[in-house]
């Protein structure tokens, strides 16, 4: 109990301290201006959730592999934490979009990408939803973890591809292309910030996975 | 080696079934000639646009044809229980997929050949020289949606609300072949028609990654 107190206490205080800095330690961008500070929530959480997915993968494989049911209880726990800072992804670019843009939405690779990784990983939520029986319901959606995750790649390179075939109606330029010293401090931070809060989630989750799998168990001693 | 012999009595033996009844190409070839007809509602056929959305709409069609196909592909098994007899009478699981792979990919072009016709009369396209590369292109890019659809059509037929759970989990999957192929097809019938080889070739290494993933844990997704 205790060290999970700790972990949710310092997620918490990194992520509001990220916050301080992102509005007050950081240097105003020169032409987004304000605007340009929502990035450090933004593609912090990016990363975040992007490693929560890589998380949910490594555990596909390992269950298809080893059968154990914590790496199940894990691979769910990481994919609906993922998909919850893809959500917050897919919220505050829109946010920025239409100031800096002046439209809500363009289908641009990165974010037609983002959307179809989320939709992938709706779906496999959804796939847990529709089995009932835990060692089946553990093993196909595994296997359809690893098929969405290989998958990733392959749409992203389409969308690019096909990007580049058709030139952007909106030019953007890397947040990253020559990030100044304090920003990328103030940057990086944010992104451990959100790592740490990430890991916290993954955890908790995880235990009220377990529980659910004990609650499981004791239901059936009680009927039989 | 008794990989090819195996697969070759299984498609054999898949190709028999749906030829007696045919059913499946029926049923399918009818479904993308009222999806045609239903766009040609919901755009303006006459226009130069509608000439350039037209390879769009009939990859979707077929993407949307395919999701429907691939539903009996293994719940035909399961009537009668006779996919855990295949499994007790082929040595290596693989052979199953490939047969039936086998199978999906020509019904799936068999339909879109019968298709082609009224596809070019419907949407003024002249497809003359062009039908060779046409092929190459309908056949990469089926490839890559029976590869697919045969897999997460073995997921879904374990599962609950099968029906909706096939087009859900596999649309998603399918967008680098949907984004790709109608572009290639797009390029191609354009009235300067250029063929995008690149195009083809990421079709290619499509099929490649999703068949060695079907290679390497389609046994598991046969598993009782």
């Amino acid at each position: 109990m205790g060290k999970r107190t700790v972990l949710g206490a310092a997620a918490i205080l990194l992520v509001i301290a990220a916050a301080y800095a992102s509005f007050y330690v950081a240097p105003e961008e020169r032409t987004m201006g304000v605007l340009q500070r929502i990035f450090y929530f933004h593609a912090a959480s990016a990363w975040a959730g992007m490693d929560a997915f890589v998380i949910c993968f490594l555990c596909d494989l390992l269950y298809v592999w080893k059968r154990k049911e914590k790496y199940d209880w894990l691979a769910v726990s990481s994919a609906e934490v993922g998909l919850v800072f893809t959500t917050v992804v897919l919220i505050t670019g829109p946010i920025w979009a239409k100031p800096a843009w002046g439209i809500w939405w363009t289908w641009d690779a990165r974010l037609t990408s983002t959307f179809v990784l989320w939709l992938l990983y709706v779906s496999y939520l959804l796939l847990r939803t529709l089995i009932e029986e835990p060692n089946r319901r553990a093993l196909l959606s595994s296997l359809f973890g690893i098929f969405a995750f290989i998958d990733v790649p392959l749409v992203f390179g389409a969308i690019r591809w096909w990007r580049t075939q058709h030139p952007a109606p909106v030019i953007m330029g890397g947040p990253n292309s020559g990030l100044e010293p304090t920003m990328a401090k103030v940057f990086y931070f944010s992104v451990l910030a959100m790592h740490v809060l990430m890991i916290f989630l993954v955890i908790e989750r995880y235990i009220i996975e377990k529980m659910k799998h004990e609650v499981d168990i004791l239901q059936r001693e009680a009927e039989a | 080696m008794s990989l090819l012999p195996n697969t070759a009595t299984l498609l054999g033996k898949e190709l028999r079934t749906e030829f007696r009844s045919r059913e499946l190409l029926t049923t399918t070839g009818v479904f993308i000639l009222i999806v045609l007809v239903l766009f040609s509602f919901a755009i303006n056929p006459g226009t130069e646009e509608a000439r350039q959305f037209a390879p769009g709409l009939l990859w979707l069609a077929i993407l949307f044809a395919a999701s429907l196909m691939f539903q009996s592909c293994f719940l035909r098994e399961q009537a009668n229980d006779t996919l855990s007899s295949l499994r007790l009478a082929v040595s290596d699981p693989f052979a199953i997929f490939l047969a039936k792979l086998g199978a999906n990919t020509l019904f799936l072009l068999l339909t879109e050949l019968l298709m082609l016709p009224f596809f070019a009369i419907f949407y003024n396209i002249s497809l003359g020289a062009k039908l060779p590369v046409l092929v190459l292109v309908l056949f990469t890019g089926s490839l890559g949606i029976a590869i697919a659809g045969t897999a997460i059509s073995a997921i879904s037929a374990q599962a609950r609300m099968r029906e909706l759970l096939l087009p859900l989990l596999l649309l998603p999957l399918l967008t680098p072949v949907l984004v790709v192929s109608s572009l290639v097809t797009a390029s191609l019938l354009d009235r300067d028609s250029i063929v995008l080889w690149k195009g083809i070739g990421f079709l290619a290494v499509f099929d490649l990654i999703f068949l060695t993933a079907l290679w390497l844990f389609g046994e598991y997704l046969l598993e009782e």
